[in-house]
């Protein structure tokens, strides 16, 4: 009875691989270390992993779908409660984070660059420089809910109406936009915008702080050369990831920040 | 039943095996070098500015519209060069395109009940 | 040589045979070398033990219910022990059984056979899965032990917001984690199909197995996460008060529900569409025929998946959208039917002039098509926003979900065990208790659900305790069936077991089936093939597999 790797499967023999079956290692010494062996070639192995990272990045995108579709629907209900709580925003703030995060998208894609070119010491710069951003966009984040919560704009059992029923009592404010007292029904929607912004903004951040620990990571592992000797995959996928955060900023910036700065 | 003995010993048949992968991915070998990314980085830049700016303008209905659109043009500038889908396969096309519908039937739909409520029995 | 005309089981002389060793079952040995393994096959052994350990909780729980509902009072348990004990069912039954029932086992064993492939594309991911898996179902577990949750496993709000003191964070918590289970398979489904395909094996030569998986696969990819966010949205409004759900604060609680059924109505379609997968490979093998428009069916679980996205809002013709959503709604999900149905006829239409024999994958098979054929046109009455509105909310829901989920879906996930039994173990069970537990299940089923159909256009509610005592006879039919049904879910544990030891040696084939994983070993081995293969030749081509026979016959010779 002939053994299983003579039975043709519908198949044309592979003597390739017939000579592994028959213990010849010749094949098998010609690939690089990093080549997983479900794979048959680096080729499949990377287009494999980039199709893999686009798929979770769809996920994503539907993971915060959701919170934009929540914010679409209160802003379009809201309207004076979502303008009142966006100048509460300060847009230097956005603005600058906003420049900084495309800087760094920048940076992540000059790495890939460095990668893709084998510049060793190009890729760990523009790694730290990408980490450095990321850290500077977070710091700034911090200064910005550091002020919501000396405000009192936190959502929960702290939250204040004050500023939204009487904004002359926030004189810095009052002097940009000259805002109109709310009702107390509409001031009271003022806490969903909030509610939005911190979910929305807190749940961005923490994509960054993930991708900024994989980062520290990267910049470890790219000093040592590992992906600047021809496995430029997870360079590349992070920056997929890079980028995807930066795109929801962009979006959320447009939509928290600038609803409406005339006045 | 064909082949065993049509093949060189030790030479994998690179037409077959090969060629459905490397068709896929030749495409994405292709470098984008220093000079667009920083065109594309200026013009993300611009738009930043241009879209602040527009924030204060009074536009009415069209200040919301302004804003998506330059928030997308920047998207999609990101999108196409900086994540090199511009460069890419048709799959990876067909996949961002599918993550796009997707969210773009969650939002119209549901905007669509939210919307319609307010137009009453019939 | 077995040629009697009432099977076509073909088993290898069993004086003589024995396991083939090395497989992917022996190779290694030791509890961490199953626990770490990234081998799919091992993977998916290792959700086969879980899913069916969560089964019988949920089943138990199905018991409790079953009781209570003897008698029109609440006289079992409190009607808040009652809330939780259906609502745990549910959860368990929805997102710890159904959902990775057939992909999670039968797909992730046999994907990467079926494309030629050594594994998938991310085995490391694939265990992540695994253990996101049982991380989920532990911590609902956890939270079941502690309290419990009341909510009904739809956590409508505002009553799972703010009315509730049970574990909901809790429960919400562990199907977020399980939710991310069911990601990350449809997403390494995905990424094999397309990327690692033997030669020759393009997508319309794929069995319709793999179609549907991938057709599922795409729906686990972008409906699950809105799942998830709808889940942190009503944790963080449990916790912190933050008000996207709560009037008091300008909320809607609607909005919860388009989120959460964005996702659960695909989730239906991620549940039934593998079982149809699975449903194609036993007509296929067991009339000896192609299936019938193989294009019609590969496009028809496309056409599900896509068109499932469009329809979520049927599940809230009552809750307050407006009638303008109610009508388009109701007209999408008259569209979404017609795809399930074309595979109905299909199916029909391979078994006309087929080869039939009656072996226990083809009794399960024959009982989904009947089931799920009632469960789907049942579906219509309810899709039909003027009927929903009486039927809503009654038993009626509860008989359709039943008869298309355990009529259909568990029948297809019983028939796909039975039918690749023997290549996974190599082992062949007993037929003649599996067929006599397979009509237990199907009279057991019928005599549990199809009184419910009666109970909910008469009126009866759902998720009540008690209820009016002239509805007390059909709820003991409906009791005494579910014992039944009990007794049929049971024998297959105990047989399959069984054979383990002492079932058949079975050989490769000993169903005569095509697919490339019946060209293997049983069990395979743990790479699947020592020869890349390539296919020549269309799924489901009957002439080839006699022409490999016959050369089997001669270079054996």
């Amino acid at each position: 009875m002939p053994d299983n790797s003579a039975i043709a499967h519908g198949a044309q023999e592979s003597v390739n691989a017939a000579n592994n079956a028959n213990g010849d290692n010749s094949a098998h010494l010609e690939h690089p270390a990093y080549l997983r062996h479900h794979f048959n070639s680096t080729e499949q192995q990377a287009d494999t992993s980039n199709f893999a990272m686009w798929l979770f990045l769809l996920t994503e995108v539907m993971f915060f779908g959701g919170l934009f579709t929540a914010y679409l629907i209160y802003r379009n209900w809201y309207y004076p409660a979502f303008v009142a709580g966006s100048h509460q925003l300060n847009v230097i703030w956005g603005t600058l984070n906003t420049v900084v995060l495309i800087g760094s998208s920048f940076t992540m894609a000059m790495g890939v660059w460095c990668a893709e070119t084998r510049r060793r010491k190009g890729l760990v710069l523009c790694l730290s420089l990408t980490f450095v951003l990321g850290l500077v966009f977070l710091g700034i984040k911090t200064i910005e809910y550091h002020e919501k919560w000396e405000k009192h704009h936190v959502p929960g059992t702290h939250y204040s109406l004050q500023s939204f029923v009487d904004p002359q009592s926030d004189p810095e404010v009052f002097k940009e936009y000259h805002d109109k007292a709310l009702m107390p029904d509409m001031a009271r929607r003022t806490e969903i915008y909030f509610s939005l912004y911190f979910a929305m903004t807190g749940m961005h951040a923490l994509h960054m702080i993930i991708g900024i620990v994989i980062l520290a990571f990267m910049i470890y592992r790219a000093k040592a050369g590992a992906y600047t000797s021809g496995h430029v995959t997870f360079v590349e996928n992070f920056g997929l990831y890079w980028h995807f955060v930066d795109i929801i900023w962009i979006y959320l910036f447009a939509l928290l920040y600038l609803i409406s700065r005339h006045q | 039943m064909q082949g065993l003995g049509n093949r060189d010993q030790g030479k994998p048949p690179e037409d077959k095996r090969m060629s459905e992968e490397t068709k896929h991915t030749e495409q994405e070998n292709h470098i984008v070098g220093p000079g667009v990314y920083v065109v594309i980085f200026l013009a993300l830049l611009v738009g930043t500015a241009l879209t602040v700016w527009a924030s204060f303008l009074e536009l009415g209905p069209w200040n919301p519209v302004i804003a998506l659109a330059i928030a997308t043009a920047k998207a999609t500038l990101v999108v196409l060069f900086f994540m090199h889908v511009k460069y890419s396969t048709k799959l990876t096309k067909l996949t961002v395109f599918a993550g796009i519908f997707t969210f773009m039937i969650l939002v119209s739909m549901t905007l669509a009940d939210y919307i319609s409520r307010a137009w009453g029995s019939w | 040589m077995n040629n009697n005309n009432n099977t076509i089981v073909e088993l290898p002389d069993q004086a003589t045979a024995k396991i083939p060793q090395p497989n992917f079952i022996s190779k290694e040995n030791g509890l961490m070398s199953w626990l770490l393994t990234s081998d799919h096959k091992r993977i998916a052994i290792l959700y086969l033990i879980s899913i069916t350990f969560f089964f019988f909780i949920g089943g138990a729980l199905a018991g409790l219910i079953r009781l209570e509902l003897l008698t029109p009072q609440a006289d079992l348990m409190a009607t808040d022990t009652y809330n939780k004990v259906f609502t745990m069912h549910g959860i368990i039954m929805i997102f710890l059984f159904l959902v990775p029932s057939v992909p999670a086992t039968l797909g992730n064993f046999f994907i990467p056979m079926m494309i030629g492939a050594k594994d998938l594309a991310l085995p490391k991911i694939n265990l992540l899965s695994w253990y996101l898996y049982m991380a989920g179902g532990i911590l609902a577990l956890y939270a079941m032990i502690t309290g419990g949750v009341d909510t009904g496993w739809t956590f409508t709000t505002p009553l799972s917001t703010h009315y509730v003191n049970t574990n909901v964070i809790t429960t919400g918590f562990a199907i977020f984690v399980a939710g991310f289970s069911s990601i990350f398979t449809g997403l390494n489904f995905i990424v094999t199909i397309h990327k690692m395909r033997a030669p020759g094996m393009t997508w319309f030569r794929l069995p319709l197995f793999v179609w549907a998986h991938y057709a599922a696969s795409i729906l686990m990819v972008l409906g699950t996460p809105v799942l998830a966010i709808a889940i942190v949205l009503v944790m963080l409004e449990r916790a912190f008060g933050i008000g996207v759900f709560d009037p008091a604060k300008g909320g809607d609680p609607l909005l919860f529900q388009h989120l959460f059924w964005f996702y659960s109505h695909p989730a239906v379609y991620i549940m039934i569409l593998p079982g149809m997968g699975v449903i194609n490979e036993v007509i296929s093998t067991f009339s000896r025929k192609r299936i019938f428009g193989y294009t019609a069916v590969a496009f028809s679980s496309v056409a599900i998946a896509v068109f499932g996205f469009f329809v979520w809002a049927h599940h809230m013709f009552i809750m307050g959208i407006s009638n303008y959503a109610v009508l388009v709604f109701s007209l999408l999900t008259m569209l979404v039917a017609v795809p399930s149905a074309i595979k109905i006829f299909n199916w029909t239409f391979t078994l006309y002039k087929g080869s039939i024999t009656f072996e226990t994958p083809m009794l399960y098979a024959f009982g989904f098509m009947g089931l799920f054929t009632i469960g789907g046109m049942t579906g219509v009455f309810l899709g039909a926003s003027g009927t929903d509105i009486h039927l809503t909310e009654t038993y009626f829901i509860v008989a359709h979900f039943h008869f298309v989920m355990v009529g259909g879906m568990l029948m297809a996930f019983l028939a796909g065990i039975h039918f690749w039994w023997p290549k996974i173990t190599g082992r062949m069970y007993p037929e003649k208790i599996s067929q006599l537990a397979a009509v237990v299940t199907f009279i057991g089923f019928n005599l549990t659900f199809f009184p419910q159909f009666i109970l909910g256009v008469l009126g009866m509610p759902r998720r009540y305790a008690s209820y009016p005592p002239e509805f007390q006879v059909l709820n003991v039919f409906s009791t005494a069936g579910a014992t039944i049904l009990g007794v049929g879910y049971l024998l297959p544990v105990l047989y399959l077991l069984w054979s383990l030891k002492y079932g058949a040696i079975a050989g490769n084939n000993p169903w005569q089936a095509t697919g490339l994983e019946w060209q293997t070993q049983s069990p395979p081995l743990t790479e699947n093939f020592t020869v890349m293969p390539v296919m020549d030749h269309e799924a489901y081509d009957y002439e080839w597999l006699e022409s490999q026979k016959a050369k089997e016959v001669a270079s054996a010779g």
